[in-house]
This record gives C-alpha cells, sequence and structure tokens, in this order.
C-alpha cells in the first residue's frame, strides 16, 4: 500500500507540471458557477485556456490521437486533473460538451459530423449545452413533451426546456424530443442537435438564489432542424440519452475530498463565542470532525478507484457515493458555519463578513449541488438499485402511451 | 497509487473469512451469549493454530512477521464474524505495548507466548466508567508490588497477564504514568466478571493487592505508550467495526428481499432501499478511512494520530448505524432474542465505547488538525 506514482506515472506528472508552469496563465481564478464573477471574461480566459490544452493534447486525454486526444489511460487523465487543479483555472464552460454532448455525437453521428464539430469543441471554440430537462420533466427525463414532427426533410420542434446550463453562451445544443405521444414515453423520442442560433430559439436566463444566472429556459417555436441532425433513429431517443447520460457519471479524480476542512478550521479559529473562539466549543469540534471524516471518506475512496484504474482494472461500486456525500455536506458545513458567524452569518459584502463571504455565497449555491446532475434521492436509488440489487421502482406508467399519462405541475 | 491491499493480503482475508464462517458462524456465537464460557475456546484455538495471534511479531520472537496490514484484513473478519475470543485484546492491546515498550528480556518471555497462544494478554487502563486520562490512574506501583483496582479491563477474566496502567510520579501529568505487567493468575489478583451489554465479549473487575508487578518501559513513559497503543487499536478494531457494518447490511439485505408486505417485497419500499443506501454509503467512508489509517498504521506515518481518529470515527459511525437500522428493517423480529440482529447491535456499541467514545476520538482529532495547521 503506497500513494506513489509508477515510474511511468511519475514521469508523465513531471511532463503535466513543466508544460502547466509554462503555460497555466496567472491569477486567472475562475469559474462558470461562481456568482460574482465577470462571466464573459472568464469565457475570454477560458477559452484561450482550452486552445492552449487542446493544442498540447491535454484537452481530452483519453480521447484516440485521431480525433485530438492524447491516447492516454485514464489514470493519465487523473493527474492531469489533480496537477491542474493547483492552479486555479478558468474551468465548467467545455465540460458538458466535451464529457457528454461530443461523445454522443461521435457514438450516434455520422464520421462526417464527428470530424466537423470535434475539433471546434476541443479547442473551446464552439460550446455545448445539454437541453433535456423541462418543467415537467427532470428526473423522469423520459417524461418530456418538447414535441417534434416531421415535415420533409426537416423537424419542426415547438416546445419548452429549463434549466439548461450555458445555454445563453452555446453555440450547439443536444436535444431530446417527443416525436410520437401516442406510445409509452420510452418509445416516443427522438434526439437532435442544434445550432442554437437556428431560428425561433429563444434563451431567457433564469436567476438562481445564488444571484447568478448559469441556468436557462429555451424556448423552442417552430424551429426547423434538418432530418440529417437527428442522432439514432426515429423514435430511439432515449437510447441515445443514455449514452449522454453514462458520460455524465461523476468523473474521477481531480480536486482534493477534504476541501474545506481547512477553510473551516480557520473560520473557527477566528470566531469568537462569548466563552471563547469556536473551536474550543465542544459542539463545533464534533461538527468539524464529523465534515473532515466525510471529506477524508471521499479521497481515499477516490484513491480505491484510481488505484483499480492504475492497476487497469475497472473501479468498483464504491465511486458511486460521491456526489450523495459531498453535495449535502457542503451545504451542511456552509449552513453550520453562518451560524457561527451569528450576525455576521447575514452579511455577503465581502469586505465585511468574515473570510471574504465566501460561506455565504457556498450556502446559496449549496441547494443546486443536491439537485444538479441527479438529486440526492435518484443517487440513493441508484445505489440501491445498481449496487446493492434491490428491486426498482415500482413504474405505473410504463406502458400507457404516453398521452393517457396523468400530468400534474 | 497502490491505496489497495496486495493479493496476499487478500488472500489470507479469504482464508480468514472461509475459516470464520466455517467454524464460527452465528450459532456458534449465541452458544457464548447464552451460556457460561467466558469464549469460544475452539475457535480461539483455530485462530492460534493458523498463527493470526503471531501476525504482527517478529520471527525472532515466535511470530509470523508479517504486518499491520495483514492483522487489519484478519480484523476485518473477525469483526464480520463477531468473534466471541479475546483477540483484540490479546493482540491489539497487550502485544502492541509489549511490542513499543517491553525491554528485550519481556520481549523473549511474552511475545513468543503470545504468539503461540500459551499466553493471553489485556491491558488494564480505565479505572472506572469514565475515559481513562493521566488524572484518573491512581492504581499504585512501588517495590515490584502493584495495588489498586481497573474496571472494565477487556477480557480480563479470560487473560493470563495484564499490561496496567499504575502512578508513579506524584503529579497528576502523563509523566506520572507508567506501564507494569502484572501475573493475573498470581497472588494479590481478584477477578470477577462484569455483566455487559455484549455477553459475547468478557469484561472483568480487576483488584490488585500487593500483586507483584514490573516495569513496562522507562518509568514516567507509559501515557506515551498507551496513546500509540490506543492509535494503533484504534486502525484494527475499525477494521473489525467495518466487517460487522457490511456483515449488518448484508444481513439486512437479505431479510428485507424475502420479506413481503402489501404485496411486495420491502426492500422495494423507497424508504427501506435509502436506508440500505445511507448503510453503504458510511461502510465505504469507514471503509476508505480505515484503509488510509491501515496505511498509516503500516508507514509508522506522522499522521497515525489523525488517521487512526478518522478510520475510529467512521468506522463507530457506520456499524452504530448499520446495526440499530439492520434492526429497523427487521421490524419486531428484529426486536426477538432469537433474530440475530441484537448481535450486531450489541458488538457495535461495545466496540464504540471500548476503545473510547466517538466524541473524545473526535475532540482528539481536531487537536491533531489544528497542531498541523498551526495558527
Ligand atoms: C445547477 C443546475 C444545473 C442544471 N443544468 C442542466 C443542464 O445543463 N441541462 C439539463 O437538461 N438539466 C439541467 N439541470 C436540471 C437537473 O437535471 C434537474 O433539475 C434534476 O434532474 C431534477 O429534476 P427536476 O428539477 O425536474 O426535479 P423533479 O424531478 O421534479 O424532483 C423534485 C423532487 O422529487 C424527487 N423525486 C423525483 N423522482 C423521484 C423518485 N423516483 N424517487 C424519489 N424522489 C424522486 C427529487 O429527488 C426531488 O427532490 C440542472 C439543474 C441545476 C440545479
Amino acid at each position: 500500500m503506497d500513494f506513489e506514482d509508477t515510474p511511468e506515472e511519475a514521469e508523465f506528472r513531471a511532463e503535466v507540471q513543466a508544460w502547466l508552469k509554462a503555460n497555466a496563465p496567472k491569477n486567472a481564478s475562475a469559474n462558470a458557477f461562481s456568482a460574482d464573477l465577470n462571466e464573459a471574461e472568464a469565457l475570454k480566459i477560458a477559452k484561450e485556456w482550452q486552445a492552449k490544452k487542446a493544442d498540447a493534447r491535454y484537452a481530452k486525454i483519453t480521447w484516440p490521437r485521431e480525433i485530438g486526444g492524447m491516447g492516454g489511460t485514464p489514470i493519465q487523465n487523473v493527474i492531469y486533473s489533480q496537477e491542474e487543479a493547483k492552479y486555479a483555472l478558468p474551468g465548467g464552460f467545455f465540460d458538458i460538451g466535451l464529457g457528454m454532448c461530443i461523445p454522443t455525437l461521435l457514438t450516434h453521428g455520422t464520421p462526417e459530423q464527428a470530424e466537423r464539430y470535434t475539433k471546434p469543441a476541443l479547442y473551446g471554440e464552439e460550446i455545448w449545452c445539454q437541453l433535456f430537462s423541462e418543467p415537467a420533466a427532470g428526473s423522469d427525463l423520459a417524461g418530456i413533451r418538447t414535441r417534434a414532427e416531421k415535415d420533409g426533410d426537416e423537424w419542426v420542434v415547438n416546445g419548452q426546456k429549463i434549466w439548461t446550463s450555458g445555454a445563453h453562451y452555446s453555440d450547439y445544443g443536444i436535444l431530446v424530443t417527443r416525436s410520437n405521444p401516442d406510445v409509452p414515453k420510452h418509445k416516443g423520442l427522438t434526439f437532435f442537435f442544434l445550432d442554437m442560433k437556428t431560428p425561433g430559439v429563444e434563451v431567457k436566463p433564469i436567476k438562481q438564489i445564488s444571484g447568478g444566472a448559469n441556468f436557462n429556459e429555451v424556448y423552442f417555436t417552430d424551429v426547423r432542424i434538418p432530418d440529417s441532425q437527428r442522432l439514432g433513429a426515429e423514435g430511439d431517443g432515449w437510447k441515445v440519452s443514455l449514452t449522454t447520460l453514462m458520460n455524465e457519471r461523476a468523473a474521477i479524480g481531480g480536486g482534493g475530498g477534504a476541501l474545506g476542512s481547512d477553510e473551516l478550521l480557520k473560520l473557527f479559529r477566528g470566531i469568537e463565542m462569548h466563552d471563547g473562539p469556536a473551536i474550543n466549543n465542544m459542539a463545533v469540534r464534533e461538527r468539524l470532525a464529523d465534515w473532515y471524516v466525510q471529506g477524508q471518506g471521499l479521497k481515499y475512496t477516490r484513491f480505491r478507484s484510481l488505484t483499480a484504474l492504475s492497476k487497469g482494472e475497472t473501479p468498483g461500486p464504491e465511486n458511486s457515493i460521491g456526489k450523495a456525500v459531498s453535495a449535502p455536506r457542503g451545504q451542511d458545513y456552509t449552513s453550520f458555519a453562518l451560524e457561527l458567524m451569528e450576525l455576521g452569518g447575514m452579511i455577503t459584502d465581502p469586505d465585511l463578513a468574515p473570510l471574504k463571504a465566501g460561506f455565504q455565497s457556498g450556502w446559496l449555491f449549496a441547494p443546486a449541488m443536491r439537485i444538479a446532475g441527479g438529486t440526492d434521492e435518484i443517487l440513493k436509488n441508484i445505489i440501491a438499485e445498481r449496487v446493492l440489487g434491490l428491486p426498482g421502482e415500482i413504474r405505473v406508467d410504463k406502458d400507457t402511451p404516453f398521452n393517457e399519462l396523468p400530468t400534474g405541475h | 497509487m497502490n491505496f489497495d491491499f496486495s493479493d496476499d493480503q487478500k488472500l489470507l482475508k479469504d482464508q480468514a473469512n472461509k475459516f470464520l464462517q466455517d467454524k464460527c458462524d452465528l450459532t456458534v456465537v449465541r452458544r457464548i451469549l447464552d451460556g457460561d464460557e467466558l469464549y469460544e475456546a475452539d475457535v480461539w484455538k483455530g485462530i492460534v493454530e493458523m498463527g493470526w495471534t503471531g501476525t504482527a511479531i517478529p520471527e525472532e520472537y515466535g511470530g509470523i512477521g508479517l504486518g499491520h496490514l495483514e492483522l487489519c484484513m484478519i480484523a476485518e473478519e473477525l469483526g464480520r464474524s463477531l468473534a466471541p475470543v479475546p483477540f483484540s485484546s490479546s493482540v491489539y492491546l497487550a502485544t502492541e505495548a509489549l511490542l513499543i515498550a517491553a525491554s528485550e528480556d519481556q520481549k523473549q518471555k511474552y511475545l513468543p507466548a503470545l504468539a503461540a497462544g500459551e499466553m493471553i494478554g489485556t491491558l488494564a487502563l480505565n479505572e472506572g466508567t469514565q475515559a481513562a486520562t493521566p488524572r484518573t490512574i491512581k492504581a499504585s506501583y512501588s517495590g515490584g508490588k502493584i495495588s489498586g483496582t481497573k474496571l472494565p479491563v477487556p477480557d480480563g477474566d479470560i487473560a493470563n497477564f495484564a499490561v496496567v496502567a499504575v502512578k508513579t510520579g506524584s503529579g497528576s501529568d502523563e509523566g506520572a504514568i507508567s506501564l507494569a505487567v502484572v501475573d493475573l493468575t498470581g497472588e494479590g489478583v481478584t477477578r470477577t466478571p462484569v455483566t455487559t451489554l455484549d455477553p459475547t465479549r468478557n469484561l472483568s473487575n480487576i483488584t490488585f493487592d500487593n500483586a507483584p508487578a514490573e516495569l513496562v518501559g522507562a518509568e514516567g513513559s507509559g501515557w506515551s505508550t498507551i496513546r500509540q497503543v490506543l492509535d494503533r487499536a484504534a486502525v484494527l478494531t475499525a477494521f473489525e467495526q467495518v466487517g460487522g457494518a457490511d456483515a449488518a447490511l448484508n444481513t439486512a439485505k437479505e431479510y428485507a428481499l424475502g420479506r413481503y408486505a402489501f404485496g411486495r417485497p420491502i426492500a422495494s419500499f423507497q424508504a427501506i432501499k435509502h436506508k440500505l443506501a445511507d448503510m453503504y454509503i458510511k461502510n465505504e467512508l469507514a471503509r476508505s478511512n480505515s484503509y488510509y489509517g491501515a496505511w498509516a498504521l503500516s508507514t509508522n506515518a506522522p499522521d497515525l494520530p489523525a488517521a487512526a481518529a478518522g478510520a475510529r470515527i467512521a468506522a463507530t459511525d457506520a456499524f452504530n448505524f448499520a446495526a440499530k437500522e439492520n434492526i429497523q428493517t427487521h421490524g419486531g423480529m428484529g426486536f426477538t432474542w432469537e433474530f440475530d440482529c441484537h448481535l450486531f447491535y450489541r458488538r457495535a456499541k461495545l466496540l464504540s465505547v471500548s476503545l473510547g467514545s466517538a466524541l473524545s476520538w473526535k475532540d482528539k482529532l481536531v487537536s491533531e488538525l489544528e497542531k498541523r495547521n498551526a495558527a
């Protein structure tokens, strides 16, 4: 048992370190989802950085060289993420495109389409978004209603998507629609990709709890999409969606699972309670210990998976616990931190609030993490069914034609 | 990165699992629960024959000279089977204390006998129901004799000897504490079993009245040794807890799949599914923290105190949770003496309290973090 790189891994890490040192932009602290940052500026830095990475083949390490990747191993990908995480680099803009949309296109599109769209996405020249969720269908994705009707060589799309991250700066999107409402819900879906500038597409930002507006409503009014942009057969949209969702599964590696514990310790040291610094209070110590142990647990769970990858094996199911632990944990400790700040917990002015109001914005963003990419409840269903082998949910809507299903709000 | 046990270590774990399934299923555990014997002598004999008691004892002292990683593998299986044997007292506590602090003569005398199962040892630390600190140690040592009362001593009625925490200095600080080894079958020792939450493990009330004793390690170094022993035992016990928690989850799962209510298996109710998913999540967090503890233990890393605390906190949480929710999953059946759920419930609490409560380990963990991030 050790934490050492193999000689090949160490060599790769050294290459990455040298390259990052020579190329990473200085002082670039930016993230697509940080509330207080000028998005246009962050995007500009991010695009430049992405192009550099793509040139050096670090943009998609595990992709084959023919399509612009490095032909590297999953463990190399993790090593790169670990090293890149040491720099405050802009991120979040290309993950949906490169992590979900392009892989779907590569699996279900034509070679010409792959050729046309892969490289600009890799270089950050074209950004993609995922037009899946709708007002009436999120967890139950197969319940979407946006209609696609065939008209000659084209499809006419009408309806509404919601929660589409980055739609406002995206060039392309992948879209799942209902092409046949007369059959049960999984059978009547058809999948497309489209140019976000197609006439009839309207993007309206949604203001979030956190004050930012990273996701959007996207309206479709008589949007015409050529049949050549259909991915998968007519009626096979569910199968194609699963390709996307499989690629969405939480990536391994990268940042530290114990993140937050040092900041918490710092905070708890700095806050005076009636009987002295908060860190001396046993209630505070107990909670800090719990969060530290959860953070360590996630970190070393990832290390177990990495070990499997490093040996060329498939990681075990233990990695599935990640977001189900980290999202509630983040909400818990930011919430507790605000309580401890007493009146200061209400203040969001970075000049007045402790630790530059980082815990305030963290707390405001925390609910999103428990919802996006699978809610806590859905993740537990998945663990129960796929890891523990318990029976699936009873599906009352499985065999009923979609247009005969009861609807709510 | 190689954050996993080796194939040989896993093989050892498989062997341990097979042996215990074969020789120590829950009907065997129940014999101790319902009977008068203090431990399961046949299982213990088998354990000794396989050399488990000498796992971390160097070959020069009659052990098999493997290491703590191997011991972790055995611990997980002992925990899974709820084996009613004095393994933890003799191996994690007494053996480790001697490995850390004993003189060469003492090592020659005790370690081969421990490895061969001719002796069973324990650590007599606490004096009453509160957690032990240098201030709570009153047992006195002078002129080669000790006097005082130790309660509760794990496996104290089974062990032949104990490493005893005694007061040798005048103050109440750590430097006032030493360790002494005492023959529990000799003169001046009175032992009485204590009734406990988990009757499958023995606890004893021991009174020493001028019992012959010999210091282990330098006078005044006792507390430092105790701290190290408790860190090591915390990691090893965490593996027992992980094994127990895993067994409790499996028991709950099997029952939930087979029990029907409202026309369907109770395993299909989401409240039950999420309960079991929560068990799984806690078990994995415990396992990962314990692996890190194992690494720190086997390399004697400076981070061992924090790693041990992390393993202990996570594993205590996981086993307590799995044990209580396993009963809940069984409904009324879970509350019967006849079903095995209470065996896990009892053992989980015994293990969670025995080396100091979760709260005290959390306090200790934060102290380690404070040291690491010096203000
Ligand atoms: C920050 C953020 C970014 C997002 N980005 C995108 C994006 O880019 N593209 C996109 O398509 N979508 C995106 N989403 C949408 C996201 O995928 C959905 O919000 C999510 O799947 C939940 O769907 P919903 O909001 O419709 O809630 P619902 O599905 O209506 O869920 C409401 C509640 O019911 C519970 N529930 C639902 N079904 C079950 C069940 N079977 N068992 C138990 N409980 C259940 C849920 O857990 C939840 O608590 C984003 C969401 C957020 C918060």
